[in-house]
């Protein structure tokens, strides 16, 4: 297929999966924030959707200080802020305008609605009809879209890329949410392993909807090292590390083999990584470092996928 | 029904409804004024979802817009419209005979049918295409006509469209619409289905592909997304299942046109391409052109590979070229047109020019190198002021001008909040011209101009459209 055309495909579904995925943790962060705080209230947890998305920065520049209403609003609706949900409707349709033509009409009609729904959306109105009801919506549509996908487009060349694009921005996101635990700080250090740290891990897979899996999974109260196995080694857990990557490795096979064999290789090298890991090892070095060194190798293959396949040099 | 001088579609003078018009009136009298209104509701709504739109010059960059769509659809009498398809194949197959002609031997020119300099010095001519072969030797593979009815209900042809007509997209969305608002209309009548275009028209361009190439294949070259016809090349490209590209996806090596696919570059045979000639490749024409593809002119020029339209084709459609037409079909065929043209006054004749003149106030003027219903004098609705300004614009070049009478372009009723009222229409059928034969769809695409009195149909301009049916009485 046309180059330019895998890459719109390839980014539309990375938008959509972000903006389901921002959903997520800001969900969490909103549930974190539920939980009763032993000390006066410093807004903390508000610093973690902004730090695990690299967007502090540009939110300090606009606003005096992080709360809860804020932080909301600008990465729910801010049509200023590229990363917001906002931002992520906007640009998963205008990929999906650029391939019109290779994507099904119901595709089409899901990115297309959503856009114009988002639009009607107000701070007022996101107030009136409460965070929790606008962040389901989201992540409805993005559902719905997957399932459209699956359910109307042909398993060619253009469904792989979509699928790639999926699960590459799935496995970056699982990763910053797991990360959110580290950003967001206890009260004090006696509180680790109290309720407010188990309150904070229950968020942690309510926001990728695993807290079922994890009590059919292990039977067992919630311990972040058991939290941090389903989310990241568990293979069966369609949002872990080891589920993203092994569809990653598999798409990469299967799929043209572009201007070179680095992506495949690396995305072979990540899933092995991920299927012969062990969770005492990694906490042992640190699970924050682990996390961070995954997200950058990740990285590193989303910029090798864009080099064999969408931009390459003919002599 | 109050007094009207203009032929009315749906109603005879005396207020009784035509015969192929009667099942849709009887729908439309025992249907509830809440259901139609609560139908059209649903119409905007759907196209919205749809993102049936289109970019409009001129405004804020990027701002997309719907064109309105009537539910209220334009009938045709099957018998009438079997005498309108004869006289349009006559007419499409004359004016690619021309273009075959003056890119070659120029016989028209030599037999002095129609003045040399009118061609070749024309805007639209295109010197690289003097002696070069096209399969088929087919050059205007879509022709969009603009057929109007004046008078007492006789038709004209207002012009050929034949560089890259637009519109056929809403056509097939029109149809849709109606079928799914109102299934119950298909089973009172006996309506002609369009739904085939698409697969028509990928035959009509596989036909023409390069000698010696099989298996073909067909991408549709767009400007890009931002382009006012944008929502048309994908739909199009989607419903034939080829490759929408853009000139950055192509590329030629050795007279070869290859597109750049994730499994390496892959050759293309046919073009069908929405980009205007100046931007096609900017080694031989707009060099500053972002749009084209350098080199796919050579590679046209080497046979490797089609074009639809051909490069060229735009000079037949011209506007100082269409009061010809009717002795193209003449010299060429050896037969009378059937189809009539507009009356047409040519402003660099010295008789026409006085007269138009003297008469601006009964005529339209049109530039003749303009489109779009862009640059016009409508002079029954113009002030003095218009008059006097557009008159200057005529004696600086009274060439770039023709006039023709102001016809009073029948109507049909479309659907206001107070029930029904008439509007202009005009009706633009799509002939595809392949190798070996001249088809297309009953009806075409009619552009009714919403606003009352208005005699502009252009979507640009605030024209919306209707469906159109093909009935058998």
């Amino acid at each position: 297929m046309l180059s330019r055309a895998a890459e719109n495909l390839y980014w539309m579904a990375r938008y959509v999966e972000r903006a389901e995925n921002t959903a997520r943790i800001l969900d969490t962060t909103y549930r974190m924030s539920l939980v009763p705080h032993t000390t006066e209230s410093d807004n903390s947890e508000w610093f973690a959707p902004l730090n695990i998305t690299g967007t502090l920065y540009p939110f300090s520049g606009r606003y005096l200080r992080v709360t809860a209403k804020d932080v909301l609003y600008f990465m729910a609706l801010d049509p200023n802020n590229p990363g917001s949900i906002h931002g992520c409707a906007r640009q998963a349709r205008e990929n999906a305008r650029a391939v019109r033509g290779s994507i099904t009409m119901e595709m089409w009609e899901v990115i297309n609605s959503t856009w114009l729904e988002i639009q009607q959306m107000s701070e007022d109105r996101l107030a009136g009809e409460g965070i929790s009801a606008f962040l389901e919506w989201v992540k409805d549509r993005s559902h719905m879209f997957r399932g459209v996908t699956v359910g109307t487009a042909l398993k060619d060349e253009a469904f792989h890329f979509n699928r790639l694009g999926i699960f590459l921005e799935r496995a970056d996101n699982t990763a910053r949410i797991l990360d959110v635990k580290y950003h967001v700080l206890l009260p004090s250090v006696g509180d680790v392993g109290g309720a407010v740290d188990y309150y904070q891990w229950a968020a942690v897979l309510g926001s990728v909807s695993a807290l079922q899996s994890y009590r059919k999974v292990y039977r067992d109260a919630i311990n972040p090292l058991k939290v941090a196995e389903l989310l990241i080694l568990r293979r069966d857990m369609p949002r872990s590390l080891h589920a993203c990557m092994e569809e990653v490795y598999e798409l990469l096979q299967v799929l043209p083999s572009g201007a070179s064999q680095e992506a495949l290789r690396l995305a072979g090298e990540l899933h092995s990584m991920l299927r012969f890991g062990r969770i005492d090892s990694i906490f042992a070095g640190g699970l924050h470092e682990y996390l961070t060194v995954f997200l950058s190798r990740l990285n590193e293959l989303g910029h090798e996928v864009t080099r064999s396949f969408f931009s390459p040099a003919y002599a | 029904m109050g007094f009207e001088s203009y032929y009315n579609e749906m109603h005879l003078a005396d207020g009784g409804v035509r015969n192929h018009y009667r099942p849709l009136a009887d729908w439309i009298d025992t249907t509830s004024p809440e259901r139609i209104k609560h139908l059209r509701k649903a119409a905007n709504l759907l196209f919205h979802r749809v993102g049936i739109t289109f970019a409009v010059y001129g405004e804020d960059s990027g701002s997309e817009r719907l064109i309105p769509f009537d539910m209220l659809p334009h009938i045709i009498p099957a018998a009438e419209w079997r005498q309108l398809e004869v006289g349009l194949r006559q007419r499409v197959r004359a004016l690619n005979a021309f273009l075959r002609d003056i890119y070659h031997e120029r016989e028209i020119l030599k037999a002095e049918r129609i003045p040399a300099d009118r061609v070749l010095q024309n805007k639209a001519y295109r010197e690289q295409m003097y002696g070069i072969d096209v399969p088929g030797n087919i050059y205007a593979h879509v022709a969009g006509v603009d057929l109007v009815r004046a008078g007492a209900g006789e038709y004209y042809v207002l012009e050929d469209n034949l560089r890259t007509p637009s519109g056929v997209s809403y056509m097939l969305e029109n149809r849709k619409m109606m079928m799914r608002l109102a299934p119950e209309l298909f089973s009172r009548q006996s309506i002609a289905p369009v739904e085939h275009y698409p697969d028509m028209l990928l035959e009509t361009l596989q036909s023409v592909a390069p000698a010696g190439v099989d298996n073909p294949t067909v991408v549709l070259l767009t400007p890009g997304q931002y382009n006012s016809a944008y929502f048309e090349h994908a739909f199009l490209a989607q419903q034939m299942g080829i490759e929408l590209v853009s000139g950055a996806d192509l590329l030629v090596r050795d007279d070869t046109v290859y597109m750049r696919t994730t499994a390496g570059p892959k050759p293309v045979h046919v073009v069908y391409r929405r980009i205007d000639d100046d931007f096609l490749d900017p080694q031989v024409f707009r060099s500053d052109s972002m749009l084209g593809v350098p080199g796919l002119v050579s590679a046209y020029r080497a046979g490797r590979v089609a074009l639809a339209n051909a490069i060229g084709a735009g000079v037949a459609d011209d506007k100082s070229i269409y009061p010809y037409v009717p002795d193209m079909i003449r010299f060429y065929l050896g037969e009378e047109p059937l189809l009539n043209n507009v009356p047409t006054w040519q402003l660099r004749f010295r008789d026409d020019f006085n007269y138009v003149l003297d008469h601006l106030a009964e005529l339209v003027v049109k530039e003749v190198h303009g489109s779009g219903g862009y640059g016009m004098l409508i002079g029954p609705t113009s002030t003095e002021r218009e008059r006097e300004a557009y008159k200057q614009r005529i004696l600086d070049a009274p060439e770039k001008f023709i006039a023709q009478p102001t016809l009073s372009l029948s109507t049909c009723p479309i659907f206001v909040d107070e029930g029904i009222a008439p509007r202009h229409i005009d009706l633009r059928p799509f002939v595809l011209s392949g190798k070996n034969e001249v088809v297309m769809v009953p009806g075409g695409l009619t552009r009714v101009a919403l606003r009352e009195g208005s005699l502009v149909v252009n979507s640009s301009q605030g024209g919306g459209t209707k469906d159109t049916w093909v009935v058998e009485e």
